[in-house]
């Protein structure tokens, strides 16, 4: 059974969002991390990138398996966490420690529409 | 009922069917419907003996004339060592598929990664892949990676000076997959430099392919290039001559991204255009967006050195409709013809290779020049073991008047210029019954 | 026999050679003419060593690799038949192998007629007007056989058809290709036994659709027996119909595409017409359109005219170049020599001995194995992992135990319908014994798997080298002698 946090939010392609102020920190659930099974690459956009919600922002890729990773929210990439550089499986040691990068909200409202911890632990079941 | 290649007996045949529990072979196609059952023979010829078959292909064989050749413009006749051929003919290696069980196929593993070595030598790229088709598609789809790489630009600038061939692969390519190609002008045979700076002020380029030699054989000077292209955002790959990469500046020292080329001339013969071998090198930064097989060192359960397919997330085959390349083989067995030929060949030779044939292209262009009956196409122009040359003569007829003379011409490009190339196969007296050919 | 794993690179030493030049004649060496800045800066790092030192070196190599010639080589989908000597030496005639590609047309004759002959058998074999050979490879001749399709659409001036159907349980190159081809994929459903959904298929059809890929026997092995109805509704729509060649094997002298309705195919040389793999190439995937089609095929095209003189064209209508010459010419001697050495007499055996040694395994192994879809395949069919889910053993350890065994594996995980997938496919070279054997190691694994199922789980045991790790290679990637060597210092 994966773990599912109460305090964050998530987009159904398992990205979760921690909203902070206008600062979103996105990474990928533990869920998503069990399904990909060892990860050994992540690519990261770069701060002052604009990423898009519902747009690719990047990749995981595990040994067999490559996923984009599809941003929840809008707006300019403040930083993205390089020591999942070195360290991908970080990931899978703790998907939600783990962020992969933090984003200066352009659109509140769209954090709305991200599901609750409930909604996603349905859809994880599903 | 049974033939050498099918060793099935009548009674075989029985004893099969009644296991599988049909009556007859007709029952295992009881589902395709009778009207799309084919039930003729094929119209094409009787089977034929070995012994039939040699006589066959040697008649066929002795309608082709082998020619003496001083053409190149993409597939040159080196020396191929014997040895390439006896160990390349060991069926463990070309009886083998794609190395996907890595337990019984460190053969194959292991030859690839000491290629993906040599040809980061010679590009002196960090990274090489297990290799492509030929260096036309190799081209093509490292412009869909610079695509790929830029994200949001769809623009990739290619030289006039590569070879047209390859030119046209690429605007195929191009065309269909939705990529702007833009080719910047040449001037006096090499890139027109100041033109790459005008194109690259619309900010839409991904990068630029160039090559080394070029098409008209000329080494051109790339110095600034990369900054110019660094500073747009943009990608340098480049499009190099591998056996030649042994003399000449490399792709990683004009600061290229990714080196890409056609490795036929590292000893593989004409063979009327192929099997040839694409091949794609690339700096570190760009490992994960090149396309194709890559094999990697790893250890096994009991910590021996061993090889692996590795990076394939990366592939087609997993990303499915997200693919910016479709490839999902390589070129093996190129591969190994090309490792094996430069492990003979060594530091020394690969060098020695340049040195004749370069002293055997120079020989031929000064006395076609001292002739008086041809010019030089570009004067002052470096190059290697293929030039360019201009008369006021018809090439074709020229070239009919070499071919029935036993040899083959350089390559008609129009206006009276020809592109002549010498390897180092050439003799002197070869070369001289050329010229006494070309200016009788 | 000794362990061998040195890397040529470390058999080096400084001023060892392992060929010979003759003298030169010339006396300048024109390199030094050139500006330095042209010239290499850093020397590459080559190997240096001798002939003989070469030679030990791949003959070492060679042993730790498993070919046809080897043994049993069941890899679903590949089609691992005999690779014929004849072949071989038929392809390294010198009056082929010392033609250079732009040579005129009058000095190449022999070579345009081996063109020009395989590419009409080849149009009699598909029952299709014209081939070309220039595609190198099977996903090449996808990607050609694509751009036939939206060029088609193109010159007749519907530019809106961007879309193309491919089945959810295709070769993972179609939906590849196509996205290369600048088509967007429509995914169609497979029924359970992978046959296409012609009821899911209906609705997909309309004026944005190009045409629909189709692999028939489809990936379970199962002839798509509603060709004709897909045939005519694809055609109804206005788009064309594509044959995926990978599983043609079992067709040879039974059925053929074009008298299902397929407008444009591949075909792998490598697969059905016996040119080795060559451990992941060179192949060779000629293209083979209905007639009416023709003027799209890549440039350079061969033709004969009516005095039998063959030619090179360039057609102005043509898609394009997509090879920088005439394709893998070599990998073509071998396929005609393969169609000439069996002829009309025995190509027509190929797919019914090819049918009759897939159903044969199936039968034989259905007891300890999970068929999903029973009836009677055709090349090759597709089991679901052992019958008995209790034991914990996998598809890939029962691959990895075979190795064991000295067999080579089942391709595994694929087709993607099942989770435990494993692709037989035994090719019509293989007999009755060799089939019987592989039956019986079959048998022994399933039972190792109740028995004993560690030795099945830690499995191979007795191979070479055993099992691989490939997270770090994937994590640390060492691509190069070069990285090795910095790592060891």
């Amino acid at each position: 059974m994966s773990k599912v946090l109460e305090n964050l939010r998530y987009a159904d392609s398992h990205e979760w969002v921690l909203v902070e102020g206008d600062v979103a920190t996105v990474g990928i659930t533990d869920y998503a991390q069990h399904a990909l099974g060892n990860i050994v690459y992540v690519d990261m956009p770069e701060a002052g990138d604009e990423v898009t919600a519902g747009e690719e922002f990047g990749a995981v890729e595990s040994v067999k398996a490559a996923s984009d990773l599809i941003s929840p929210v809008s707006g300019e990439v403040l930083e993205v966490n390089e020591a999942l550089e070195d360290a991908p499986e970080l990931i899978n040691e703790d998907a939600f420690a783990n962020w992969i990068m933090k984003v200066k909200i352009s659109d509140a409202s769209e954090i709305e529409n991200l599901l609750d911890a409930a909604a996603y632990a349905k859809v994880c079941e599903e | 009922m049974s033939n050498k290649f099918i060793p099935h007996t009548q009674a075989d045949i029985e004893r099969m069917l009644a296991k599988v529990g049909v009556s007859s072979i007709d029952d295992l196609y009881a589902d395709i419907p009778a009207e799309v059952i084919f039930n003729r023979d094929y119209n094409i010829p009787s089977a034929m003996s070995e012994i039939e078959i040699r006589k066959y292909f040697n008649e066929l064989g002795n309608k082709n004339e082998t020619l003496t050749v001083f053409a190149g413009s993409g597939a040159y006749d080196h020396y191929s060592p014997s040895v390439i051929s006896h160990l390349l003919t060991r069926s463990e290696f070309y009886t083998a598929y794609t190395p996907y069980q890595p337990e019984i196929s460190q053969g194959t593993l292991q030859y690839i990664f000491e290629y993906q070595s040599i040809i980061s030598e010679l590009t002196g790229m960090e990274c090489a892949n297990a290799s492509m088709y030929d260096g036309s598609t190799a081209a093509a789809e490292v412009a869909f990676m610079m695509v790929a790489s830029a994200r949001k630009k769809n623009r990739v600038l290619v030289s006039a000076t590569l070879l047209p061939r390859v030119l046209e692969v690429v605007k195929t390519y191009a065309k269909f997959h939705g990529i702007d190609i833009t080719e910047i002008p040449e001037k006096e045979g090499v890139t027109d430099l100041a033109a790459l700076d005008t194109l690259l002020e619309a900010g839409d380029v991904a990068g630029a392919i160039l090559p080394t030699p070029n098409r008209y054989g000329i080494i051109e000077d790339y110095s600034g290039v990369a900054d110019k292209l660094h500073a747009a955002k943009a990608l340098l790959g480049i499009y190099a001559d591998p056996s030649a990469l042994a003399v000449l500046r490399s792709p990683k020292e004009w600061g290229a991204d990714i080196a890409c080329g056609e490795g036929q001339t590292l000893g593989m013969p004409l063979s009327f255009g192929g099997p040839y071998l694409g091949f794609i090198a690339c700096s570190q930064a760009q490992l994960r967006k090149m396309p194709g097989r890559v094999v990697g060192a790893t250890t096994d359960a009991d910590g021996k050195r061993a090889f692996v397919l590795t990076l394939q997330a990366r592939e087609q085959h997993i990303r499915r409709e997200k693919a910016t390349s479709n490839i999902c083989s390589n070129q093996s067995l190129m591969a190994l013809y090309a490792t094996i030929y430069v492990a003979l060949m060594g530091k020394e030779g690969m060098k020695e290779v340049n040195i004749k044939a370069t002293a055997g292209a120079h020989y031929l262009f000064d006395k076609l020049i001292e002739s008086g009956k041809y010019e030089p196409a570009f004067p002052g122009k470096p190059f290697l073991k293929e030039f360019v040359v201009k008369t006021a003569g018809n090439v074709a007829e020229l070239n009919k008047h070499l071919a029935a003379n036993g040899f083959m011409g350089g390559v008609d490009l129009g206006d009276g210029k020809i592109c002549l190339a010498v390897t180092e196969k050439r003799t002197k007296a070869e070369i001289d019954r050329l010229i006494t050919l070309m200016t009788e | 026999m000794k362990y061998y794993d040195k890397l040529i690179f470390e058999l080096s030493r400084e001023g060892r050679k392992g060929y010979e030049l003759p003298a030169n004649e010339f006396t300048s060496n024109s390199i030094d003419a050139i500006p330095a800045n042209l010239l290499r800066q850093e020397p590459a790092d080559l190997p240096e060593v001798s002939e003989l030192d070469v030679v030990r070196h791949y003959t070492n190599l060679s042993n730790k690799n498993f070919g046809v010639d080897t043994g049993f080589y069941p890899l679903g989908s590949c089609t691992m038949k005999y690779n014929p000597k004849i072949n071989e030496e038929v392809a390294a005639l010198p009056q082929f192998g010392g033609l250079h590609p732009m040579q005129t047309e009058e000095t190449v004759q022999g070579a345009l007629e081996v063109y020009y002959n395989l590419q009409r058998a080849l149009s009699e074999i598909a029952g299709l007007g014209e081939f070309t050979l220039n595609p190198y490879a099977g996903a090449h001749g996808e990607l050609t056989g694509l751009m036939v399709m939206r060029s088609y659409h193109e010159q007749r001036g519907d530019t809106k058809r961007r879309k193309v159907i491919v089945p959810n349980s295709a070769h993972g190159t179609n939906p590849a290709s196509a996205m290369v081809a600048g088509l967007e994929v429509v995914e169609v459903k497979s029924k359970p036994n992978g046959s296409i959904d012609v009821e899911d298929l209906k609705p997909l059809l309309n004026d944005e659709i190009a045409g629909i890929m189709m692999t028939n026997p489809n990936t379970l092995g199962m002839f798509e027996t509603e060709i004709l109805e897909i045939a005519k509704l694809v055609h109804e729509a206005g788009g064309l119909l594509y044959y995926d060649g990978a599983n043609l094997n079992p067709l040879l002298g039974k059925a053929r595409p074009g008298d299902m309705g397929f407008d444009i195919m591949h075909i792998n040389l490598h697969k059905t017409f016996s040119t080795p793999h060559g451990g992941g190439g060179p192949g060779s995937g000629p293209v083979g359109v209905r007639k009416g089609l023709e003027h799209l095929l890549p440039n350079p095209r061969v033709t004969k005219d009516a005095e039998g003189v063959f030619h090179v064209e360039t057609g102005a209508d043509s898609l394009g170049s997509i090879s920088a010459f005439f394709g893998n010419f070599g990998v073509m001697l071998r396929a005609y020599a393969y169609i000439l050495t069996l002829g009309k007499e025995n190509l027509k055996m190929v797919g019914p001995m090819a049918t009759l040694n897939a159903n044969y395994i199936k039968e034989n192994l259905k007891d300890d194995y999970l068929l999903p879809i029973d009836g009677v395949c055709k090349h090759e069919f597709v089991f679901d992992g052992l019958k008995d889910k209790s034991t914990g053993v996998t598809t890939l350890n029962v691959a990895k135990r075979l190795l064991d065994y000295g067999f080579h594996a089942p391709t595994i995980y694929f087709p993607l319908l099942f989770h435990e997938s494993m692709m037989i496919e035994p090719t019509e070279t293989e007999s009755i014994e060799t089939l019987d054997e592989f039956i019986e190691v079959m048998h022994k694994v399933a039972k190792e798997a109740r028995e004993t199922p560690d030795d099945v789980k830690n499995a191979p045991l007795t191979t070479l080298v055993r099992k691989l790790d490939e997270t770090t290679a994937a994590k640390h990637p060492i691509l190069n002698y070069r990285t090795l060597k910095a790592q060891q210092a």
